[in-house]
C-alpha cells in the first residue's frame, strides 16, 4: 500500500461511515427500491476497503458481481414483484424490532471483546506482494483447484435452477390436442404426435 | 491501520444484516440482508489475508469463492420469491407460515 498513512486513516473512516450508513438505510428504510440502490452503495464502499487492504482484484470483481449483478438483479426483482400493498398491523411487532436491535447489540458487543481481546498473531515481516493476480491465478490452478472446478459446476446448477424456477408456466394441455397429424410429405414417414410440454406425450 | 478496525466494521455490517434478516417482511429484502452478512465475512476474510497471510493471500482465494457462491444463491433465492409470488400473489414473510408450527 502506497498511501501516506494519513490518507489511509482518513479513507477508511470515510468508507466505513459510508458503508455502516447505507447498511442502515437498506435494513431501516421503508420503500424497497431505495434500499436496493443504497445496497449497490454498500458494496461499493466494501471495495473501496478492499483497496485498503491490498485485494485489487477482489475489489474489481465485487464491482463487476455484486454491483453489475447481484444489485441489478434485485432491482429486476423488485420490478417484477412490485405489489403495492399495505401490510396487516400486527400485534408485538414493535416489542419484536426492539429484543431484535438489542440482540443484534449484544452480539456485536460479542465480537467486538473477542476481537479487541484476542492477540492476533500479526505477520509485520513480510511485504505484501505486488501482483494478487499472479497468486490468486497460481492458486486457483494449483492447491485450490478443486473448490475451483465445483464453483464452475455451482454457476452451471445455480444458472440451471433459476431458469426452471422462474419461467412462466407452461402451456396448459386443454390448447394442445393429442393428435397425430399427417405431413404431405412425399418420403415415408412415421407420423408424428404434438407432444406435450408437461410430459404426458404417448410414449 | 490496525486489523482490529476491520474486524469490528465487519461484526458491525454482520449484526445490521442480522437485524434486517430478521425484522424485514419483504422478502427481497431478506435476501439484501443476506447479501450484507456474506459482504462482511468477506470483508473479515480479506482482512486476516492482509494482516495475518500477506504472501500466501489464501483469503483473498477465499473471498473470491465467497463472491461466487453469494451471486448464485441470489438469482437462485430471487427466482424463488418471483415463483412463490405468482403462486400467492405476496411477498409478506409473515404470511409464509406453512412451516410454522
Amino acid at each position: 500500500m502506497n498511501l501516506a498513512e494519513g490518507v489511509r486513516i482518513v479513507s477508511f473512516g470515510i468508507l466505513g461511515l459510508m458503508m455502516i450508513g447505507t447498511a442502515l438505510g437498506v435494513v431501516l428504510l421503508p420503500k424497497i427500491v431505495h434500499s436496493a440502490f443504497l445496497l449497490a452503495g454498500v458494496f461499493i464502499s466494501i471495495s473501496g476497503l478492499y483497496i485498503l487492504l491490498n485485494a485489487d482484484f477482489v475489489a474489481a470483481a465485487q464491482i463487476l458481481v455484486y454491483v453489475g449483478a447481484v444489485s441489478v438483479l434485485i432491482l429486476f426483482a423488485i420490478m417484477l414483484v412490485n405489489k403495492q400493498e399495505e401490510y396487516t398491523e400486527l400485534p408485538g411487532r414493535k416489542i419484536r424490532k426492539v429484543a431484535t436491535a438489542i440482540v443484534c447489540f449484544g452480539l456485536f458487543a460479542l465480537l467486538g471483546t473477542m476481537v479487541l481481546s484476542t492477540p492476533w498473531s500479526l505477520d509485520t515481516t513480510s511485504i505484501p506482494i505486488e501482483d494478487t493476480v499472479v497468486a490468486l491465478g497460481e492458486h486457483f490452478f494449483s492447491d485450490y483447484l478443486l473448490p475451483f472446478e465445483l464453483a464452475s459446476v455451482l454457476l452451471l446448477m445455480a444458472m440451471v435452477g433459476a431458469i426452471i424456477l422462474a419461467r412462466r408456466d407452461l402451456i396448459p394441455e386443454s390448447l394442445v390436442s393429442d393428435d397425430t397429424v399427417s405431413t404431405k410429405l412425399t418420403l415415408p414417414e412415421r407420423p408424428r404426435e404434438l407432444a406435450t410440454l408437461s410430459g404426458d406425450s404417448d410414449k | 491501520m490496525q486489523l482490529e478496525y476491520f474486524l469490528l466494521l465487519a461484526a458491525a455490517l454482520f449484526c445490521i444484516g442480522i437485524y434486517g434478516l430478521i425484522t424485514s417482511r419483504n422478502a427481497v429484502r431478506v435476501l439484501m440482508s443476506i447479501e450484507l452478512m456474506l459482504n462482511a465475512v468477506n470483508l473479515n476474510l480479506a482482512g486476516f489475508s492482509n494482516y495475518l497471510d500477506p504472501v500466501n493471500i489464501r483469503g483473498q482465494v477465499f473471498t473470491v469463492f465467497v463472491i461466487t457462491v453469494a451471486a448464485a444463491e441470489a438469482a437462485v433465492g430471487l427466482a424463488i420469491v418471483l415463483a412463490i409470488y405468482r403462486n400467492r400473489d405476496t411477498i409478506d414473510m409473515e404470511q409464509f407460515n406453512l412451516l410454522k408450527w
